[in-house]
This record gives C-alpha cells, sequence and structure tokens, in this order.
C-alpha cells in the first residue's frame, strides 16, 4: 500500500525536513538520507542562495515538497502568481507529489501565516476539494493534504475532523499526509479519541506520515516541533502504520534544532515502531487464518 | 507601498455556513480578529469593534472546550498571528531594533503591521512597505525618521540581494566591441543602489556583530513573544552622505560604497540610458579631464563585470 497512486508509486523511506541549520553538515558530509522534504515557500525565490542550496541537495537527494501557505481551504481563488511560482518549482525539484495543509489561513488577499483550522461543513468541504483539484490539474503532481494541530472548533461544524479529512479527499480525489502528533495534539486539545480518527480515514489515500513532538502548557498542548517524538505519538504511528501499511514518513523539527544526526537518529527510530507493526500486523493475519482453519 | 483599500471588519461570523460566501464571512471574521492588535498585558482585546464583549463574541462562533473557553482558544490564535510576525519583523529589522530602541521599535512594529498587515505568501516580504510607511508615519520614529528611512531602505536591500532575480551577466565581447553610443546595458536586478544621509552601512555591521538570527520551518507555533536583546546605548549612526551598491557575489550579500559618478553612472544605466549617455550623467558638472573619467569609467567597468552587476538590459 504505501506506494499508491497519491504519491505517485514511490516507495520512500524514513525522510528529514531540510532545514538551515543542516545545510553545511549535509553539503560536506552528504550522509545517508532517504529523502528531504523542503517546505516550499522556502525555494519560491528568483535566485540567489536558496536556489544554490537546493540545487546542490538536488544533486544527492530526493525531495519531496511540503507547502505552508496554498491555503485551500481558503475562500478564495488561488493567486495565480503564486501557482506560477511553485509549479517553476516542482519542475526544478521534480517532486513525486506535493503536501499542503487541511486550512485557511489567507482572505482578501492578506495573508496570516498561520495554519488555521477548517469549519468542519459539507459547503466547506466541496469548496476545499474544488481548490485541491484544481491546484492539482495546474501543478501536474497528486497533491496530498495533512491535517493541522488545532486550538479551537467553530459551531457552525457539522461533522468530526476525520469526517471531513475523509469528504475533502474523497471529493477532491486526493491523498493524505498524515501527521499523527497532529492528531495527538488536537485529541487532547479536543477531547476525542486519536485512535477513532485513525481508524476512521480511507487508509488507501495515506501516502506520506509526519511525525513531530509538541509541548504541553497547562490547559492546551502546543504543535511546536522543538522536542524529541512522545511515546503516545510514536504508539499512534504504529497504529497508523499497521492500518495504512509502512508510509513515507518525516520529522519535523523546526525549532531549538539540535544537531543533524540527533534529528536523523529521532527519524529513524520510526523503523523500530514499523517493525512492531509488521509483527502486530503479521500475528493478527496469523490469528484469523488459524480461526478459518 | 501599495495603496490599500482598509480591510473589511464584520460584525459578527455567520451562524451558518451552506455556502462558499458563508465560509469567506467566517474567515474574513476570524482573520479581522487575529488582526487586532493584544492588550499591554499580551492578551487578546475584550471588547470587539462594536463594543460586544470579546468573551460573548468568541462564544458566537466557536466552541469552548473542557479546559479553556472559546475567549481563551481564539486568543490562542490572535497570540500567535502577532508573535509570529513580530519576531519576523524583528529578524528583519536589526538595525532598525538597535536604533529605535526595543520600547519605540515595538511600538513601531505593531502599528505598521496593523495597518500594513502581509500581502505576500512569503514574511519575506514582511518590510517591503516599511520605509515609506515610515516617511508617511514620522511621528513613530521623531526626531529619528530620516535615520530610521535610510536604515529600513538598507535593510530591505539586502533582503532584495539575498535572494532576488538575476540575468545572465553581459560578455566582454559584447561590452568590447558595442558602440558606447548603443550601448544599453541593464544592472542585476539583485543590486539596490541607495544614496543615504546615513553611514548605514558601517552601522549595520556593528549591530550584526549583536545579534541574528533565523527563521523557523514548518511548524504552525510560536512559544511566545521574543522582546529581549540588545536595543540603544549600542553603535552610533553617523550622519553622513553615503552612496551604496547592496549586491551578493557568490550568494554572499555584501555592500560597496561609491563615488558620485559611479552611483550616477549605475542610476542612468538602470533607467535605460545608452553608455555614451550614462557617462555624461555620470561626470555632469564635473571639471575632470576627459582622459582621467575614461580611465575612471573603465576601472569601474572592469569590476563591476567581475562583480557580475552588468547585465543585458531588458
Amino acid at each position: 500500500m504505501p506506494a499508491n497512486r497519491f504519491n505517485a508509486f514511490h516507495d520512500y523511506g524514513i525522510g528529514l525536513g531540510l532545514r538551515v541549520p543542516h545545510y553545511g553538515h549535509i553539503l560536506s558530509e552528504k550522509p545517508t538520507v532517504d529523502w528531504f522534504e523542503i517546505i516550499s515557500e522556502n525555494f519560491m525565490a528568483d535566485g540567489g542562495r536558496p536556489l544554490e542550496v537546493l540545487d546542490q541537495i538536488l544533486e544527492q537527494y530526493r525531495v519531496v515538497q511540503h507547502g505552508v501557505s496554498l491555503y485551500l481551504g481558503s475562500a478564495d481563488r488561488f493567486d495565480r502568481g503564486h501557482l506560477r511560482r511553485l509549479k517553476n518549482l516542482v519542475k526544478r525539484t521534480g517532486t513525486p507529489w506535493l503536501t499542503d495543509h487541511l486550512c485557511w489561513g489567507s482572505v482578501d488577499g492578506t495573508y496570516t501565516h498561520d495554519l488555521l483550522p477548517m469549519p468542519y461543513t459539507f459547503a466547506a468541504a466541496k469548496r476545499t476539494a474544488e481548490k485541491i483539484r484544481y491546484a492539482a490539474d495546474f501543478l501536474g503532481v497528486p497533491i496530498c493534504v495533512e491535517n493541522v494541530s488545532s486550538y479551537t472548533e467553530y459551531h457552525v461544524s457539522e461533522m468530526t475532523e476525520w469526517e471531513f479529512l475523509s469528504e475533502v479527499v474523497e471529493l477532491a480525489d486526493c491523498g493524505i499526509l498524515l501527521d499523527v502528533n497532529n492528531i495527538y495534539v488536537s485529541s487532547k486539545n479536543h477531547g476525542f479519541d486519536p485512535y477513532d480518527y485513525v481508524n476512521h480515514i480511507p487508509h488507501h489515500r495515506v501516502a506520506q506520515m509526519h511525525i513531530a513532538g509538541h509541548t504541553k502548557f497547562e490547559k492546551y498542548i502546543l504543535d511546536t516541533h522543538d522536542h524529541p517524538v512522545l511515546d503516545p505519538v510514536w504508539k499512534l504511528y504504529t497504529h497508523a502504520t499497521r492500518l495504512c501499511g509502512v508510509t513515507a514518513t518525516l520529522l519535523e523539527w523546526d525549532d531549538r534544532i539540535p544537531s543533524f544526526e540527533e534529528v536523523h537518529d529521532e527519524a529513524l527510530k520510526a523503523n523500530q515502531y514499523i517493525a512492531e507493526a509488521r509483527q502486530v500486523g503479521a500475528a493478527k493475519k496469523a490469528a484469523r487464518a488459524v480461526r478459518r482453519a | 507601498m501599495r495603496a490599500r483599500s482598509p480591510l473589511p471588519v464584520p460584525v459578527r461570523a455567520p451562524s451558518a455556513l451552506r455556502t462558499t460566501s458563508d465560509l469567506l464571512g467566517l474567515q474574513r471574521f476570524m482573520a479581522a480578529a487575529l488582526r487586532r492588535r493584544l492588550t499591554a498585558g499580551e492578551r487578546m482585546q475584550p471588547r470587539w469593534t462594536d463594543g460586544r464583549a470579546m468573551t460573548k463574541v468568541a462564544g458566537e462562533f466557536m466552541k469552548p472546550g473542557d479546559r479553556l473557553s472559546a475567549f481563551e482558544r481564539l486568543e490562542i490564535y490572535n497570540k500567535q498571528y502577532w508573535y509570529r510576525l513580530l519576531e519576523s519583523f524583528r529578524e528583519d529589522c536589526p538595525g532598525l531594533y538597535a536604533l529605535l530602541g526595543p520600547k519605540r521599535f515595538w511600538r513601531l512594529a505593531e502599528a505598521y503591521l496593523e495597518e500594513c498587515p502581509p500581502h505576500s505568501f512569503t514574511l519575506r516580504d514582511l518590510c517591503e512597505g516599511l520605509p515609506a510607511y515610515l516617511r508617511a508615519n514620522p511621528g513613530l520614529t521623531a526626531p529619528m525618521t530620516g535615520a530610521a528611512v535610510d536604515v529600513a531602505r538598507f535593510e530591505w536591500a539586502q533582503i532584495v540581494a539575498f535572494d532576488g532575480p538575476s540575468r545572465p551577466p553581459v560578455s566582454e565581447a559584447r561590452l568590447a566591441k558595442a558602440s558606447p553610443g548603443r550601448l544599453v546595458l541593464g544592472v542585476q536586478p539583485y543590486l539596490t543602489l541607495l544614496e543615504l544621509d546615513h553611514a548605514v552601512d558601517d552601522y549595520v555591521i556593528a549591530v550584526k556583530q549583536h545579534d541574528g538570527g533565523l527563521r523557523g520551518g514548518a511548524s504552525n507555533a510560536v512559544g511566545r513573544r521574543r522582546r529581549k536583546g540588545a536595543g540603544g546605548g549600542g553603535p552610533v549612526l553617523k550622519r553622513e552622505r553615503v552612496r551604496l551598491a547592496v549586491h551578493r557575489v557568490d550568494n554572499q550579500v555584501y555592500f560597496k560604497r561609491l563615488d558620485v559618478p559611479e552611483y550616477r553612472l549605475l542610476r542612468a544605466l538602470r533607467a535605460g540610458r545608452t553608455l555614451a549617455r550614462a557617462c555624461e550623467i555620470a561626470f555632469r558638472g564635473s571639471r575632470e579631464a576627459i582622459e582621467e573619467r575614461a580611465r575612471r569609467v573603465g576601472e569601474a567597468f572592469a569590476l563591476w563585470r567581475r562583480l557580475g552587476w552588468l547585465c543585458r538590459a531588458t
């Protein structure tokens, strides 16, 4: 299952987010990394150092683009100039699939630079799906949408977040970038069972996963990407892997970034949870076979 | 800074969401709430624009949780919005911060960001309109408005030099064989020419020795407002007429002082004048001998060509 049409049938392993403090190490030491995820907006420049670094990375590594400002859930139409820049970058990187968030963040030509939660309504799902289809056609690559962490909910919502996600991806016929940490963060902030979320999404559409660390405050959890992955998130990741299959996985670490080796070691921990998921899956399969016999 | 009409501030959020127009209404309402300045105590404002209690307004469109009220939930996003923008503004304006000191800097930052919310998908563009805003609102920086404008122009020029577009440099052969009376050259779009009343280049070098920072990645969280750091009492900005080219070489940002003819020459070339005409403009009023002028232009061109400044005109 992991290589599917939503990631253009690419069977990628454990990747890392490409971050500025690691540029020197990566370019000089050329460590073995299965793939890098880049923040598209950091390289949608017209020239200079960002594109120089990107081209050097592309000579050595496979890259997948991850965006933070497409705002697929904003009611506004797309900024065509933005899409053209993104398409130029897609051509440059050869990203097999492209991800951005199932959120909104711009209105009337202004940008909040935040990943704001959607109202979970059928009208919002329809509008968002229209925009995803449009963007995928324009960009010429499969798009996967990522569930965001959230700290609020709207009265107008008509369904759960996972029902909304499912509705959008079915209408748009697109993939899912399943952020396991975001599910966990939102589950604590809103009081739902994160396993319900993972159990009830269309697993065949999951083309990539994200894992990350978060920060607990007195009354809520904030998605800070500045810590190692916590145990409950690894457990949820194992469960998701069992349901979705072994999937291209990316560790996000965006603040208080430690050494490259430390980040890479944290990411590679995913392998032990993948093995665990395989064992559980195999045991359940054997039990079913015994029952059938 | 482009003139923009004021953003709509809806009175209330839609009570149901059945159409894209309803979605737009909800998003306009929430965006207006996020863009409102925090109080001095870094809390969300207690009243909406129409005077109603914000606890009531937030409760009308947001659900409370079991540990947070609707007000507190909305406030998380209100704070995130401001912390993120202020942090980015601070990173892009280390010289202005040092010039104004923390108190005036943050007051300016909030006023600017309130009046000029981001109109770009990238925070890189956050300070593009700052020099014009400073000129239009001198009260925020008086009596240092001129200095503040100079520093803001210089800091924006560095951003342009970092990742602005480039065009293929002009070849030596083309320079050699073309007639000066017909030759029209371009100057790299990433290069900014500045004529300033303050020695901002020296000043910013001194300031940057004390400061620096990196922008974050994809996390949508900003932990808290970062207000600490040097301000006031640092390097002194000297009043001095300087002409600068802010540019890049091997993708590193540099700035270089220019003399008057060099500055005029580059400005004239950028404006589309022929080389011959640009030279006339450069040495207007000069009593230098023709031979001396020719020698200076030749040396300048040799250097500029090595630095890749000259390109084909568009």
